[in-house]
């Protein structure tokens, strides 16, 4: 495998005394899109929000996080996003009482030129509702903004936390498609409970169990292994249609 | 009738105070969910300093222009000393609550103190233009002019702050960070900056309320920004944290009702009734009359 994107050592994150990652260690491919999946409360989301430095204040984080040769544990949220640290938080977290133009806007950066021609090729959506307030946007609408956002910028690695969570079928395939594009230009780190989605999408997956990482390897393999999907994730790969 | 017009212009007068110290009060709480009980220092600081400027800066004085440097002055003090608040005292304790309600509470009795101490514990004469110490008949009412300047105060602070909100970037942002400060940090913004402009915000609102206020009321006294400060908490409560338009009218309700009937009732009962309307709202409306969203 050639140099990874991001590299997480021994990582372990204690919460209001409950300590939800135990030493997680994994890499992030430099193409396309590894996929980190376990059963609800796993520690998925904890993972994403720790290497972007949202882990709640009072919450101890240790261990090593790399990007490049790069250390990310020790320096601010803004700064990682500023250096190329893309998220997009579980629950989408657009603005509801700005409009789509103002969440877009928000994202510009001073001395960067923002990607709109890229990001409304994608989601066309959201050039014709500028002046919408996002809080009145559907749930994949909404999605599709909190992409976007992301999106205006130039990133060297994505966070993604569950894109289709509560999204219709129609649109998760969309998101879906969204995502796939993107993954051509950008390396994508993804949370993702739809396993057809991650059949469509991940080439290599990370499981995570109780905390700690119970799983690496192809995402294919993984998904062909029904048994093994089974025991790590509590449902079997050919219970999910693409 | 011309009762009527004097409570309700005199009324506002009293809102446009509160308003000028909860608007900034409410945009730190909504935007940095603090609590700063050293807001009415700001309040103080610029109300001593447009007296000390009225009496001691050259091209400042008690009238005309004099008097427009003298309060410009006074809110640039404000300002300065909340943004140093804000950088050395609140910025090492952001999400630690109880620290900050410790620190601004101690912050806000020294400031007191120090007043006493540098001036006295009498209130002093303020300095006032003779024009404010008249009268304006208003469909009948002699109202006072330092009653009416306050209100065109509030009113071009207001359209300031929500021009502001609307249409600038750091307005932006602090509009979005009221609503999810972790969202603005995760798309790149040092947040911390737009805190830091709030504060310097909120303290030049409080520090012309200072000012202003000591025009209304003739005189300035250590313990001034304190008592305006629980009604301006009030203000913001009722009105939801981190609106401006909800600070707004909030102040209004609050300032018209006190005065309504503390005029027909006894003296002192509009103020009963203030902290009866808080319950109300707060039965009713938790999130106040605008929620938590700073609407431009």
């Amino acid at each position: 495998m050639s140099e990874p994107v991001l590299s997480v050592e021994d990582l372990s994150v204690r919460i209001a005394g409950l300590h939800i990652l135990q030493g997680v260690s994994f890499e992030v491919a430099p193409t396309g899109v590894t996929v980190l999946l376990g059963r609800n409360g796993v520690g998925k989301t904890t993972t994403l929000r720790a290497i972007v430095g949202l882990t709640p204040r009072g919450g101890e984080v240790r261990g090593t996080v790399r990007m490049g040769a790069q250390s990310l544990l020790a320096r601010p949220t803004h700064r990682l996003v500023r250096g190329g640290l893309g998220y997009v938080p579980e629950d989408r977290d657009v603005f509801a009482g700005l409009t789509v133009a103002e969440n877009l806007r928000l994202a510009e950066r001073r001395g960067t030129t923002p990607a709109y021609d890229k990001v409304f090729a994608l989601f066309p959506e959201l050039d014709r509702r500028g002046r919408q307030r996002a809080g009145s946007l559907s749930g994949g609408q909404q999605q599709m903004l909190a992409i976007g956002r992301v999106l205006l910028n130039d990133n060297r690695l994505l966070l993604v936390d569950e894109p289709t969570k509560g999204l219709a079928p129609k649109v998760v395939t969309e998101v879906a498609e969204v995502l796939e594009r993107v993954a051509e230009s950008v390396p994508v780190l993804l949370v993702e409970q739809n396993l057809a989605v991650v059949r469509r999408l991940a080439s290599d997956a990370v499981v995570l169990s109780a905390g700690r990482v119970a799983w690496t390897g192809d995402a294919h393999e993984l998904l062909l292994e029904t048994a093994l999907t089974k025991s790590l994730l509590g449902v079997g790969s050919g219970e999910v249609h693409a | 009738m011309n009762t009527v017009v004097l409570l309700t212009l005199t009324g506002l007068g009293l809102a446009a105070l509160y308003f000028l110290v909860a608007s900034g009060l409410s945009l730190v709480f909504g935007l940095a969910d603090v609590l700063n009980f050293a807001h009415g220092l700001f309040l103080g600081v610029g109300a001593y300093a447009t007296w000390w400027a009225a009496g001691n800066l050259p091209g400042a004085g008690p009238d005309g222009l004099g008097f427009v440097v003298a309060v410009l002055f006074g809110v640039l003090a404000g300002s300065l000393v909340a943004v140093l608040v804000e950088l050395v005292l609140i910025r090492p304790l952001y999400s630690r609550t109880i620290e900050q309600v410790l620190v601004t509470v101690g912050l806000s009795l020294a400031g007191v103190a120090l007043l006493q101490a540098t001036w006295g514990a009498d209130p002093r004469t303020f300095p006032r233009p003779d024009w404010s110490r008249q009268v304006t008949a208003v469909f009948g009412a002699q109202v006072p002019n330092a009653g009416l300047l306050l209100i065109v105060a509030a009113v071009v602070v207001l359209g300031a702050l929500l021009a502001f909100l609307r249409w600038t970037r750091y307005g932006l942002i602090i509009r979005a960070g009221v609503e999810n400060r972790e969202m603005v940090t995760a798309l790149g913004i040092d947040v911390r900056k737009a805190f830091t402009l709030v504060f310097a915000i909120g303290g030049a609102a409080a520090a012309l309320a200072g000012a202003l206020g000591g025009v209304y009321f003739g005189t300035v006294s250590p313990g001034q920004g304190g008592s305006l400060l629980i009604f301006a908490f009030i203000v913001v409560v009722i009105g939801g944290m981190g609106s401006v338009v909800g600070s707004a009218y909030a102040a209004v309700a609050v300032g018209l009702l006190q005065q309504f009937v503390n005029y027909y009732g006894t003296s002192g009962l509009g103020d009963l009734c203030v902290v009866g309307l808080l319950a109300v709202v707060l039965l009713l409306r938790p999130q106040g009359l605008a929620g938590k969203v700073a609407h431009a």
